[in-house]
């Protein structure tokens, strides 16, 4: 393992994710087959592809909730690989769920509260937080970010679908991240939620890059500079936006079809 | 806009009375377990030594014991058989370093030793039982936790060296000191009635603390905790740690009380009554673990005299404890808090305060 100093060191040249040869069995299926990319610090990159294509496999794989059968996982140039996943969210990765993965009987702030504390000191603290103390002001500036301070005192197995994924997001905001994974962020989110989400994603701070998964094109391609397409497990095209909307094997396999 | 402008001058010219305010909605808040704090305090003005010592006192004791159990299980999702088995090594911990009617086993230790000794061990074993238990989940838990349990019962059984076999300890005198016989009916209720609510204080007080919070988020999603940034082994670890050091305290508070620790003391028997205990009060909130205490205590000690009453075989009581529980659960699958919290919310909602 690094030592500091030399993670500080390497993160100024490195790529934030730079996956080589990640491959994933289960048991017998491949979801995941010689993976190999990059992605620049503050770049924001939306993952593409048909259910099954191996997307939130791919990301399950860079945040360590499942560990790749082979190759390497690094974050900021340090090896990750099998790091177990609170230390990757302490080092500044985040990442949201496709299917919201939220604590149902605690309220929003207690949600909120947890994501903050998870990524400063003081998680096993027996002393209380007081509503003065720093962390709070943290705490109500991530509600207010996505528009739940009328909520903030429910609990969230009583929430709205649209809500829990605003919270989803809130989670994966807190402290200070250096790169974040969006999975489907936009899933089950009305017209008006959506164009939230599009303003968040866009007023994030240019040093914050991020990979999002989005099968809605007119989110996915308006928040990112490039773009990789995924199909069976597999890289199948990588590029600019306008690249990927134009080419015709994409439009084929993807467009063509599923979008008619 | 005139009731905040009203509320502004409030907190501006009268800050004390806004304070005072703050303190009445407390008492209000809390009125029911500030009523039951004062009648604990003078309980001995009016009780006898039977009700002092053999029913409050037991009740407060097992509720400790069961405490621990509602921590792990209500704050963290973790169904621990072995909180009893927790109590049991701090209670043979003490009969081993204290002085008991064996001195070829005893050390005769001090209690200031012993009694630090004996929970430092048990807070141990507790931690060592969360490790092995930490990375399971629902049903195995309780299985590696029953395991264990059940291999203290025999360990104590058959090992004659330390633990005495199945013949125990007997005499394990309750310490004297500040010119105190803490053994004395009076001086050991206001002594567990001290530790008792600490251990209940403290619980409450940890629930909202980060490392409280921290372990229901365990609880509602152990796997968006990792994501968040927390060891969720570790924590859960921690939780044992901390739920040990309330059982250990009941343990020996038990060993006190009883006079003796046997390994029927800590068999299956005992450790599911704690279970037992834990869920009829309730686990979603730390009362539940007293009120369950007290409902096995009263059973236990009037069940015998009733069956006879009316003209039953006494020996059945425990058929009248068993039925008592089964009622008690079928209606309310959250024990009596449950029911609680359902009668105050419809109280609420048919007084016509705010529907919320």
């Amino acid at each position: 393992m690094s030592s500091i100093a030399e993670r500080i060191a390497a993160s100024g040249t490195s790529n934030a994710i730079e996956l080589r040869g990640v491959t994933r069995y289960f048991g017998a299926l491949a979801a995941l087959t010689d993976i190999t990319m990059s992605v620049r610090p503050g770049e924001r990159r939306a993952v593409l592809g048909s259910n099954g294509a191996g997307k939130t496999t791919l990301l399950n794989c860079i945040t360590g909730d499942f560990f790749p059968t082979f190759g390497t996982v690094r974050f900021f140039g340090e090896d990750v690989t099998t790091l177990p996943p609170h230390e990757r969210i302490r080092r500044g990765l985040r990442r949201t769920y496709q299917i919201s993965l939220l604590f149902s009987r605690l309220s929003v702030r207690d949600n909120v509260y947890l994501a903050c504390r998870g990524v400063s000191r003081g998680r096993f603290s027996f002393i209380r937080t007081r509503a003065r103390d720093a962390i709070m002001q943290s705490v109500e500036e991530l509600i207010a970010l996505v528009h739940l301070e009328s909520v903030a005192d429910r609990l969230v197995e009583e929430l709205a679908h649209g809500q829990q994924r605003q919270l989803e997001i809130a989670l994966a905001l807190a402290g200070a991240p250096r790169f974040i994974l969006f999975d489907e962020p936009a899933a089950g989110l009305s017209p008006a939620e959506r164009r939230d989400l599009v303003a968040i994603l866009t007023a994030l701070p240019s040093h914050i890059g991020y990979i999002i998964i989005e099968h809605d094109m007119d989110v996915a391609l308006r928040v990112v500079e490039s773009v990789t397409m995924m199909h069976n497990g597999r890289i199948f095209k990588e590029g600019a936006p306008h690249e990927i909307q134009a080419d015709p094997e994409v439009q084929e396999l993807f467009l063509g079809s599923g979008h008619a | 806009m005139a009731l905040e402008q009203t509320i502004e001058t409030d907190s501006l010219t009268l800050p004390q009375a806004q304070q005072a305010g703050a303190v009445s909605r407390w008492v209000h808040r809390n009125a029911a377990i500030l009523i039951l704090a004062v009648l604990l305090l003078i309980l001995p003005a009016v009780a006898g030594p039977f009700i002092l010592d053999q029913i409050v006192g037991w009740t407060m004791i097992l509720g400790m014991i069961a405490l621990s159990l509602m921590f792990l299980c209500g704050y963290g999702g973790m169904v621990s058989l072995a909180q009893m088995t927790v109590a049991g090594v701090s209670g043979y911990m003490i009969a081993v370093f204290g002085p008991s009617s064996l001195p070829s086993i005893s050390l005769f230790w001090p209690w200031w030793v012993a009694a630090p000794v004996a929970i430092l061990i048990a807070v141990a074993f507790g931690t060592v039982v969360g490790a092995l238990s930490a990375r399971t989940e629902g049903i195995y838990t309780i299985m590696i936790t029953l395991a264990l349990a059940t291999a203290f019962f025999y360990l104590t059984l058959q090992n004659w060296p330390i633990f005495n076999g199945f013949n125990g300890f007997t005499t394990i005198p309750a310490p004297h000191f500040l010119g105190v016989n803490w053994r004395a009916p009076i001086p050991f209720y206001y002594m567990v009635l001290f530790f008792a609510a600490l251990s209940y204080a403290a619980v409450l007080y940890i629930s909202r603390a980060p490392f409280g919070l921290a372990l229901q988020g365990v609880r509602d999603n152990p796997r968006r905790m990792e994501a968040i940034g927390y060891n969720v082994t570790a924590h859960r670890v921690a939780a044992y740690a901390f739920a040990a050091l309330i059982a250990a305290v009941g343990g020996i508070l038990l060993v006190w009380q009883n006079n003796q620790i046997s390994p029927y003391s800590v068999g299956v028997n005992a450790v599911i009554n704690i279970l037992v205990i834990a869920v009829v009060g309730g686990i979603t909130h730390p009362i539940g673990a007293f009120i369950g205490a007290f409902i096995y205590v009263i059973l236990h000690t009037f069940a015998l005299d009733a069956l006879v009453a009316v003209g039953l075989d006494g020996r059945r009581f425990q058929l009248l404890i068993g039925l008592g529980f089964v009622i008690i659960v079928l209606f309310s699958p959250d024990g009596i808090v449950g029911i609680w919290r359902r009668l105050r919310a419809r109280a609420r909602t048919s007084g016509g305060g705010n529907p919320l």
